[in-house]
């Protein structure tokens, strides 16, 4: 929109720079409006979220709380009204969508502080409030900063190392925590701790969508033909095995399945998308689960990961150290939850294990029951398809693998968090977006909600002329 | 491009879809079964959210749950626990509950299929789930009385309403304080419980429908002289050899009577003689002569052999399958593997005073929903006839006759007539007696039913006498509502 500097990438742009006149013609801010509507929904809902669990749990409203999520609010509408003046054409279903999800995870953290009788700073709810003001923040910066999303297309290769370095950033000595098995924290002091890997995973999209675009003819082109499909050279197996080194080494020595799990899938569907070649996946699938198969058998825990999962009900698996305990008691929280739920504030979630973070969708499932689910679930598949959309409106190859590498990744995480704890895949510690308590998770996924506007913005700003397969 | 996004959407699609289907199966499909696995500590708080309705006896509560502000939002207690303790039972917030919070538990935690409409009524009208309330047979005097009178005893005592079948009193000793078994801290419920199970007095029996079961002695004698009466065979004068001993066929087993001598003299004696006396030898020769067959058929009528629901579930008294003679000849007076509970004698007696028709043993007077609707209510039930009205008459006279000259004559009671019979029975050679009394009064029109055990030889080891330690229980008790 102001921002004309950037490389041209893909699609040479048609539109001349728009003059205010045009733009007021052109734009009367239907999107904004109807986004701005979407949003007071949510913060209804949210407010009624928090309301119900206070009545459901305390008894009576506190409205100390209530005025801490009506500062949040604010902080969303701040945002709205940004958009307004930097990306009136953006989506208008991400803003709400993520906010009733952020709100939706805060009730439910909050509900389990009141069962676990913590209050103040001590109090995740309020610490997660927090977070995601700073999570807000971070997704206004990343729209007013980032102007046009073609200037992350200029730091391919710097987004890929940052991702290195964030991951590697546990593994130092004195930075490094931690917590229930998994490597994958900083902290400074003992207070704040950080996931950088939640930030690695949008420096990782990046990378990959700019380095699979400038490399995709060589990916994609070159290769032999076998069993119907074409493989790739020798030579250009480079990438994958790099990839798949760095997932091997996150099992190895952070000890985090499902991170692994998600930066390898991004990455697969990522190099799919860019060379159109379905060898790339078989391959990759292979070296993931030879691999996955080789850990299993090799290490302690990814051998007990999948021993929970397969018999999870086995009292010797159940009552065993680091043994399927949190997830059979998961599984009870959401059949206790049944069709409708237990209602919010109503339930038992702090039975289980960790209930606010990586459980909090078995909380959820347990107070608002099967149909709960079904809605939270089919917000992440509006969201997703959101950023598919990008995909496929967009205009340059950057912009539409970026987009479907952020929506694909929330949807994969979702995934994996979710399947785990319904049994679908072996259960791997990962938060589930928006909804979980921890702060680098919230940032992160609000920084990828600033990038997913910002991209469907420029979708939106220059209409396709082309249609290309 | 699009042609692989629209598949990596179709995938995106396919993962949520599983995700669906799998969240169904757990929360739909498999909901019942999750619920239902003993680990599950979810529907253990669920049966404690909702206020369980009380236990009330004549219009009290003898449990009932207050709000406690904890985890489980209600606490459950036990008024005057140790004395109702075989009735109500407890439940505990780790195992398994007992005596009626197990038996009603449905009705109790509102779980129950007729509470299902009162359950959604109070759900739409905003009012907390609340179970029903259940009123029980006991008589507060009467329980109280047997309590007393038992003292220091390790026994039971059991009053029974012969017409009915409803249980007035049910008191056993030692006991415990359900209380100490309803605190919500499980580790502290289980080393209670612990402790309830390493005692010696194990006094988490209750010893009027179930623990180490007792043989009955010489209270079973009215069992085997109904048999008798009813095959037609034998009246109350038909005579027996009257030795001094008697050693039985193929053994050298040596029976004796309890005074060491002949019954009452004569070198004959009669049926009823030898049961007011209690004699062993006259019982023998019965017995030996009716086959251990008839005694076991009428026994069976009596309920021998089986549980009753009260609706607690009572245990099984025990006449032995396929005895030889000398067997026979023991079981005669209640000895050999002959095994009674306090309830089974009493449904004798009771059976005996209700003119030969033995009534189930009922604990429950109704149970009543929140909104005061009565959801069930029990009227007496005949188990069935065991004698006839003609032999029942007969054997209430010899009960009489035992009371007020036989060896039954500590339970006499000025201006009451008393029928009743006593039992001292042996358990090893040199272990203490097992005392017995069981019999009913006033004998010319049976309001109260009531049978003693008291274990250990009442504390005076191969001393103590049915006549001597379990009558005068029993007329204590008997006195509290007799002579009002």
């Amino acid at each position: 929109m102001t921002d004309q500097s950037g490389p041209a990438v893909g699609a040479p742009r048609s539109a001349a720079p728009p003059t205010a006149s045009v733009r007021r013609i052109r734009m009367p801010q239907k999107l904004r409006n109807l986004e701005l509507g979407l949003l007071l929904v949510a913060c209804i809902i949210n407010a009624g979220a928090i309301v119900l669990v206070q009545l459901g749990a305390l008894g009576r409203v506190d409205t100390q709380l209530v005025l801490l999520g009506a500062g949040l609010s604010a902080l969303v509408f701040g945002l709205h009204i940004c958009m307004r003046f930097v990306a009136r054409d953006a989506d208008p279903f991400l803003l709400p969508i993520a906010t009733v999800l952020n709100g939706l995870g805060i009730a439910m953290i909050y509900r389990i502080d009141i069962a676990f009788g913590d209050i103040g700073w001590e109090s995740a709810a309020v610490r997660q409030i927090a977070w995601s003001a700073i999570a807000i923040i971070g997704g206004i910066v990343t729209i007013i900063v980032i102007r046009n999303h073609r200037v992350l297309f200029r730091y391919t290769y710097l987004s890929g190392l940052l991702a290195i370095v964030l991951l590697l950033l546990p593994l130092v000595p004195g930075l490094g925590r931690q917590v229930s098995g998994a490597r994958v924290w900083i902290g400074f002091g003992d207070i704040a701790t950080f996931q950088p890997g939640e930030i690695a995973k949008i420096a990782l999209a990046v990378f990959f969508a700019g380095y699979l675009v400038r490399n995709r003819d060589s990916l994609s082109m070159v290769g032999t033909r076998f069993l119907g499909m074409r493989f790739p050279r020798a030579r250009d197996l480079g990438p994958l095995l790099v990839v798949w080194a760095l997932s091997m080494a996150v099992i190895v020595f952070q000890r985090d399945l499902g991170t692994a799990l998600l930066y390898f899938g991004l990455f697969l569907v990522m190099l799919y998308v860019a060379t159109s070649r379905l060898s790339w996946v078989v391959l990759g699938l292979t070296l993931f689960f030879s691999g996955a198969l080789i850990a299993s058998q090799t290490l302690d825990y990814v051998n007990g990961r999948f021993r929970n999962w397969l018999d999870a009900f086995n009292p010797d698996v159940y009552s065993a150290d680091g043994g399927s305990y949190q997830l059979v008691q998961g599984l009870f929280g959401l059949a206790h939850g049944g069709l409708i739920g237990s209602g919010l504030g109503e339930g038992r979630p702090d039975i289980t294990p960790v209930p606010q973070s990586d459980y909090i969708i078995a909380s959820l499932g347990e107070e608002l029951g099967l149909a709960g689910i079904f809605a939270i679930l089919a917000l992440y598949v509006l969201f997703v398809a959101r950023g598919f959309r990008i995909g496929f409106a967009g205009q340059d190859d950057f912009g539409k693998l970026l987009g479907v590498g952020l929506a694909f990744v929330v949807a994969l995480q979702v995934f994996i968090v979710v399947g785990g704890v319904t049994r679908v895949i072996p259960l791997t510690g990962l938060t589930t977006p928006f909804l979980a308590a921890g702060g680098s998770s919230l940032v992160a996924n609000w920084i990828i909600v600033g990038l997913l506007l910002r991209l469907s913005d420029t979708v939106r700003n220059h209409p396709r002329l082309v249609i290309d397969g | 491009m699009n042609r692989e996004l629209k598949r990596v959407s179709i995938l995106a699609l396919l993962m949520f879809l599983t995700l669906l289907v799998a969240s169904t199966i757990i929360q739909y499909a498999q909901a019942e079964s999750l619920a239902a696995d003993p680990r599950n500590a979810r529907t253990l708080y669920e049966s404690y959210s909702v206020e369980r309705g009380p236990i009330l006896v004549g219009g009290d509560p003898i449990a009932h749950s207050q709000p406690s502000g904890d985890d489980y939002k209600f606490q459950r207690v036990y008024a005057n626990g140790p004395l109702y303790a075989p009735i109500t039972g407890f439940i505990p917030v780790n195992g398994e509950a007992t005596g009626l919070e197990r038996s009603l538990n449905d009705f109790l935690s509102g779980q129950s299929s007729s509470q299902f409409f009162d359950s959604l009524n109070r759900l739409i009208s905003g009012q907390d789930p609340m179970g029903a309330s259940v009123e029980v047979t006991i008589d507060p005097v009467l329980q109280q009385a047997a309590w007393d009178a038992l003292g220091e005893y390790t026994g039971a005592v059991i009053v029974t309403e012969p017409s009915t079948g409803r249980i007035l009193a049910m008191v056993t000793k030692p006991t415990y304080d359900p209380n100490s078994l309803a605190v919500h801290s499980g580790d502290q419920v289980e080393a209670t419980y612990e402790g309830l199970l390493a005692d010696p007095g194990d006094p988490l029996f209750n010893r009027a429908t179930g623990g180490d079961m007792n043989p009955p002695g010489s209270v079973f004698k009215l069992v085997v002289t109904a048999a008798a009466l009813e095959s037609g065979r034998y009246t109350p004068d038909s005579t027996f050899p009257n030795p001094a001993s008697l050693t039985l066929p193929g053994t050298d087993a040596v029976v004796r009577n309890s005074g060491g001598g002949t019954c009452g003299g004569g070198s004959e004696v009669t049926i009823a003689t030898a049961l007011r006396l209690s004699c062993n030898i006259p019982m023998a020769e019965l017995g030996m002569e009716l086959g251990d067959a008839a005694i076991r058929e009428q026994a069976e009528k009596f309920g021998f052999n089986r549980e009753f629901e009260i609706p607690t579930l009572t245990e099984a008294s025990v006449y032995p399958r396929a005895l030889d003679d000398p067997q026979t000849g023991l079981s005669a007076f209640g000895q050999s593997e002959v095994r009674a509970t306090p309830l089974q004698i009493a449904m004798v007696s009771a059976a005996i005073a209700n003119g030969g028709i033995v009534m189930n043993p009922n604990l429950v007077d109704a149970i009543v929903a929140p909104d005061f609707t009565p959801l069930q209510e029990f009227e007496g039930s005949e188990f069935g006839r065991a004698i006839s009205e003609s032999t029942a008459n007969t054997m209430v006279e010899m009960m009489v006759n035992g009371v007020e000259n036989g060896a039954a004559s500590n339970a006499r009671i000025d201006g009451v007539s008393v029928a009743g019979k006593t039992g001292t029975a042996e358990n090893g050679e040199s272990d203490p007696y097992t005392l017995w009394f069981t019999g009913f009064a006033p004998a010319d029109d049976p309001q109260y039913a009531i049978t003693v055990l008291v274990e250990d030889g009442g504390g005076l080891g191969q001393e103590g006498y049915g006549n001597l330690i379990a009558a005068p229980v029993a007329k204590q008790v008997l006195e509290a509502v007799l002579n009002k």
